[in-house]
């Protein structure tokens, strides 16, 4: 079956001579006409797209880089003037009809979207939509179809292709309809594939299936890539060249190594300096150094380097004239920067363009765990829902075991990360807690205060005490109230005067670095990175003991995400504050946490102090999770073997016998019959783990194995 | 406090200057100020203000009242004596409008008031507290879509044949709230689930106040556009109700009824008999309207045209 694909695709580029890019991107601008003025979303864009090649293109939000690939594909809305020139195989795709292009798209030309939900189209099967795929370019026979459509979604992984043809896309998990719209890239042999962030809606371990899915469908068909993303992790591993734009115009490109190792030019210099990294040694507290301020509006750009006013190497220059894509030396990547001659002659040092923010240390820090009160306490905390079934009599046919029975414990000034896929019962278990009543099992207590014994009034009182920052910024303010009520809301709630709160409004936008005048605002004036710190400064204003973080920067871009990171690292060590950060990234946790506990389907798998689960993760799957994880290192991401987990996460209505995670452990593969037999029958209970201070794994077989 | 902008938005006691404004935290202040850049709905307010005072003060313009025939001066045209003429009974028009209008706005802006604010509470519970609550509302609210209003108010209006004419008030706002509430049910479940309803339930705050302080100004322009609607519904199915004889009756007035005696004699020479009454009705629509939109765009953050600058 692959053979054949492998065949086909071999003669077609063996036609092709050698050297000539399939894709020639020269100079393509995109203006689209606004009630503002025109907003020029892309500004002179060139790259050449060679054989067998992957290109990354990385950008934060509102940098150009989608818009730039759908203009490539003609699948820009009419009010959208694009020029330039784009070539397919020497032939032109601008100005082409719609009519022609659709001959090329999907043909010649295919796109992996990043939400696969609403790229599939929920009314037809999967099978029929990989066939329609195929049949709209050549003549197939419907045997033939099929059977093609059934080897495609073998190629790309998807178990039992013959039952699952005829699945609706609801019933596939996301990463699997992921896999399905790689299966229809390549349906027809194309010679490019753009990818639009492919695997950002999806989970680690999901993320590494997808982009080996990629890879090997990269191979097969010896497609070029290109890959949109903001995420210099999967860049790392998977591009040979990158391109960094930024405000609509690459302003770095070179190969994957140049960029990484040889940044010559802030932004990007800013960019790497602002990731979380798992790799650093000890304890993780190094501060990020985040790029100030907001990417300049689209509209009436001047003809100054866009980058200035947050540049911390800013001269008179870049204000004069916008820096052209030049290489920086003899042997040096094109970058676009009045000063990078200094940053390539060493002038400027490449760690010191941004200055190092300090972030003060507590006099908590120095007292051992064991001394310190604990502030929050979880024993065996279960969640379980009914399953109902049934539109008039609901008969109860299962349960979801959201949370099932989990402990753990938070002492002051310390931050414990949750991490776990989605799916995992993080959220239940924060939601159990905020609302502070008996849980269904086990038992929840705040300063030793079991929440079951509460009255109303004492309820009240402790939430003073424990307060939460949700995931979505927008979201977790109320579009129609100023942000100074907004913030004063909790103290208005608790009995404060409007004065007395207007004052403390004030002070904590100071804390949080907003003005006091930001107050009388609406949050859509706001950028995501401010919204967030008006949520957090929200959260403080009761001067809570325990801050809940629900994902608080995964829906950030990376250069305000460090921002808010090194705030919240700032805020806990000034007012003593204990976290409880719950992020599905391990990097950031590996940052910010003192602690962590890995979740599997409603149950603590490993926790233990940071150093001792990310440098020894001693359960599989915590194994997995971090071997998942992309390092924004391309030689290291190279040198790594990852561990890919099989399948997707199981229902928690229908949890596994024995280990919940055997069905997908690689360990669990590699015992004998006798061993199997105990993970298929016994429940593993979290032990400590021998000659450890502070770490505990819930494995039969647990064995340390360095993954990072 | 968003409740009372809302239902009292016709009001510049509550809107303006006033107990509102200065007590109240930083929202109340900053919708003021916003609605004070919009020109069309300052006039509106100052129109509506005008109105008020005219149908209040008006009678002590002419030494006519509403009920009063002036034999002599049967059907003559605007004049210095009858301002806006007579008709063939001899009644002074303008009397006559002064004194239904006064009916007619209270029992418009009064029903409109009522049917809303019913249907913003109603629906709003129903979808917050869901079970019981929501059961119970949604039921409430169906029967009263299948019984026929107007048969229902047909049947009733015996009871409250001596009564006087504010009864007609809750009467009509009854059988008006249904469908408005099912919508504000609906927008209010998906309010519901959004963080920060979630945050300001964790931080204690009460249901009711996340109801006023959250719900209702983010479902604010259903309510809104749904008052200015039912401001010209309220008066038209007043006079509507005194046609059939079971509204206001004469000696009595009110802008629904002189207008219905005036329709016949639009396209006539006595054109005064319609025109002024009629004239009046719209420009109280065209008030409320105008407060409506400017309300509404004080409200909504995403609106162009108000924001500071």
């Amino acid at each position: 079956m692959t053979a054949n694909l492998v065949a086909r695709s071999g003669s077609g580029s063996a036609a092709r001579p050698a050297g000539s890019p399939v894709l020639s991107v020269k100079d393509l601008h995109v203006t689209f006409g606004s009630e503002a003025g025109d907003v020029r979303a892309v500004r002179g864009v060139s790259y050449d797209l060679h054989p067998g090649q992957v290109l990354g293109i990385v950008g934060e939000s509102g940098s150009g880089k989608s818009v730039s690939a759908m203009a490539v594909l003609g699948l820009l809305p009419d009010n959208a003037r694009v020029t330039g020139s784009v070539e397919l195989e020497g032939r032109e795709l601008l100005g082409l009809s719609d009519r022609e292009m659709s001959k090329a798209r999907g043909k010649d030309i295919a796109m992996v979207f990043q939400d696969p939900l609403s790229a599939l189209t929920p009314v037809f099967t999967v099978g029929d939509q990989i066939v329609e795929a195929l049949t709209v370019h050549r003549r197939l026979s419907k045997d033939a179809a099929r059977e093609r459509a059934l080897e495609l979604l073998d190629v790309v992984g998807i178990p039992d292709p013959r039952r699952r043809f005829k699945n609706f896309p609801h019933e596939f998990s996301g990463g699997m309809r992921q896999r399905v719209m790689i299966a229809m890239a390549i349906a027809n042999d194309p010679k490019v594939i753009l990818c639009d962030e492919p695997t950002t809606a999806l989970d680690v371990t999901i993320q590494a299936q997808i982009l080996e899915a990629l890879k090997s469908a990269q191979e097969l068909t010896g497609a070029a890539i290109l890959m949109i993303t903001h995420d210099l992790g999967v860049v790392a591993g998977f591009a040979d060249r990158v391109s960094v734009m930024y405000a609509g115009r690459p302003v770095e490109t070179g190969a994957v190594d140049e960029i990484y190792y040889r940044p010559r030019m802030p932004y990007t210099i800013g960019l790497l300096g602002s990731i979380p990294r798992l790799g650093t040694a000890g304890h993780g507290r190094r501060p990020l150094t985040p790029i100030e301020g907001t990417p300049p509006s689209m509209v009436d750009l001047p003809d100054a380097c866009p980058f200035v006013a947050r540049c911390p190497i800013a001269v008179s220059a870049c204000q004069a004239a916008e820096p052209e894509l030049l290489p920086a030396g003899p042997d040096s990547h094109p970058s676009a920067c009045h000063r990078r001659a200094d940053l390539e002659s060493g002038t400027i040092p490449i760690d010191e363009v941004y200055p190092l923010p300090v972030i003060p240390e507590t006099s908590l820090d120095a007292v051992p765990r064991a001394e310190r009160q604990p502030v929050l306490e979880v024993k065996d905390l279960s969640k379980h829902f009914p399953l109902l079934r049934g539109a008039v009599f609901k008969r109860r046919v299962g349960t979801v075991k959201a949370v099932d029975g989990i402990s753990f414990e938070i002492r002051e000034g310390e931050t414990l990360g949750l991490v776990g896929e989605s799916g995992c019962g993080k959220t239940t278990t924060l939601m159990e807690i905020l609302e502070l009543v008996a849980p269904q099992a086990g038992s929840i207590a705040v300063f030793g205060r079991e929440a079951a014994n509460l009255s109303g009034r004492e309820r009240m009182e402790m939430r003073k005490d424990i307060q939460i920052v949700f995931q979505d910024p927008m979201a977790s303010l109320d579009p129609r109230m100023p942000v100074g009520d907004a913030i004063a809301e909790p103290l208005r709630t608790h009995g404060w005067s409007a004065d007395r709160a207007a004052a403390r409004v004030s002070e904590l936008l100071k804390l949080v670095g907003l003005e006091p005048y930001h107050a009388a605002r609406f949050p859509r004036e706001f950028s995501g990175g401010q919204r967030q710190r008006i949520c957090v400064a929200r959260a403080l204003a009761l001067s809570p003991k325990v801050v809940i973080l629900d994902e608080p920067v995964s829906a950030l871009d990376v250069s305000i995400q460090a921002g808010v990171i090194n705030l919240l690292d700032e805020l806990r060590a000034k007012l003593g504050l204990s976290y409880l950060f719950v992020a599905h990234d391990l990097s950031v946790v590996r940052h910010i946490a003192d602690r962590v506990a890995v979740m599997y389907l409603g149950r603590i798998v490993e926790i233990g102090d940071v150093a001792s689960v990310f440098h020894a993760p001693s359960h599989p799957y915590t194994q997995a999770l971090l071997s998942a994880i992309p390092l924004p290192d391309p030689r290291r991401e190279r040198e790594r073997s990852r561990i890919l987990l099989p399948g997707d996460l199981p229902s928690p209505a229908n949890v596994p016998s024995g280990c919940r995670f055997r069905d997908r452990c690689f360990k669990y593969a590699s015992l004998n019959e006798a061993e199997q037999v105990k993970c298929r029958d016994e429940d593993p209970t979290i032990v400590a783990r021998p000659g450890e201070a502070d770490h505990a794994t819930a494995c039969h077989f647990a064995a340390a194995l360095e993954v990072v | 406090m968003t409740i009372q902008l809302i239902d009292d938005g016709h009001t510049p006691e509550t809107v303006g200057g006033g107990p509102v404004a200065s007590t109240a935290a930083g929202r109340a202040r900053l919708v003021w100020r916003r609605f004070r850049r919009n020109k069309l709905a300052v006039a509106g307010l100052a129109g509506l203000v005008l109105l008020f005072l005219f149908a209040f003060f008006g009678p002590s313009l002419t030494h006519w009242k509403a009920g009063d025939n002036d034999f002599l001066n049967t059907q003559t045209g605007p004049g210095s004596d009858h301002f806006f003429g007579t008709d063939d009974a001899g009644h002074d028009m303008f009397a006559q409008t002064v004194s239904g209008m006064r009916k007619s706005l209270n029992i418009g802006l009064l029903v409109a008031a009522l049917s809303t604010g019913a249907a913003g509470i109603l629906g709003t519970a129903a979808a917050y507290f869901g079970g019981w609550w929501d059961k119970v509302i949604v039921w409430l609210t169906d029967l009263f879509l299948v019984v026929p209003s107007l048969l229902m108010l047909i049947i009733l209006s015996p009871y409250f044949q001596g009564a006087n004419w504010i009864v007609l008030i809750p009467m009509i706002a009854l059988f008006n709230w249904m469908i408005t509430s099912r919508v504000v049910r609906g927008m209010t479940l998906t309010v519901r689930e959004r963080e920060f309803v979630r945050a300001a339930r964790y931080m204690g705050v009460p249901a009711w106040t996340i109801i006023r302080r959250h719900i209702l100004p983010n479902i604010s322009s259903i309510l809104i556009v749904d008052y200015t609607l039912n401001v010209g519904a309220a008066i038209v199915t007043e006079s509507f109700l005194s046609f059939l004889g079971f509204g206001i009756r004469t000696p009595d007035v009110s802008l629904g009824t002189v207008i219905n005696d005036g329709s016949t004699f639009a396209g006539t020479d006595q054109w005064y008999l319609f025109a002024f009454p009629a004239s009046f009705l719209v420009l109280i629509i065209l008030c409320v309207n105008f407060i409506g939109d400017g309300l509404r765009d004080a409200l909504d953050p995403n609106s162009t045209g108000v924001s500071a600058r």
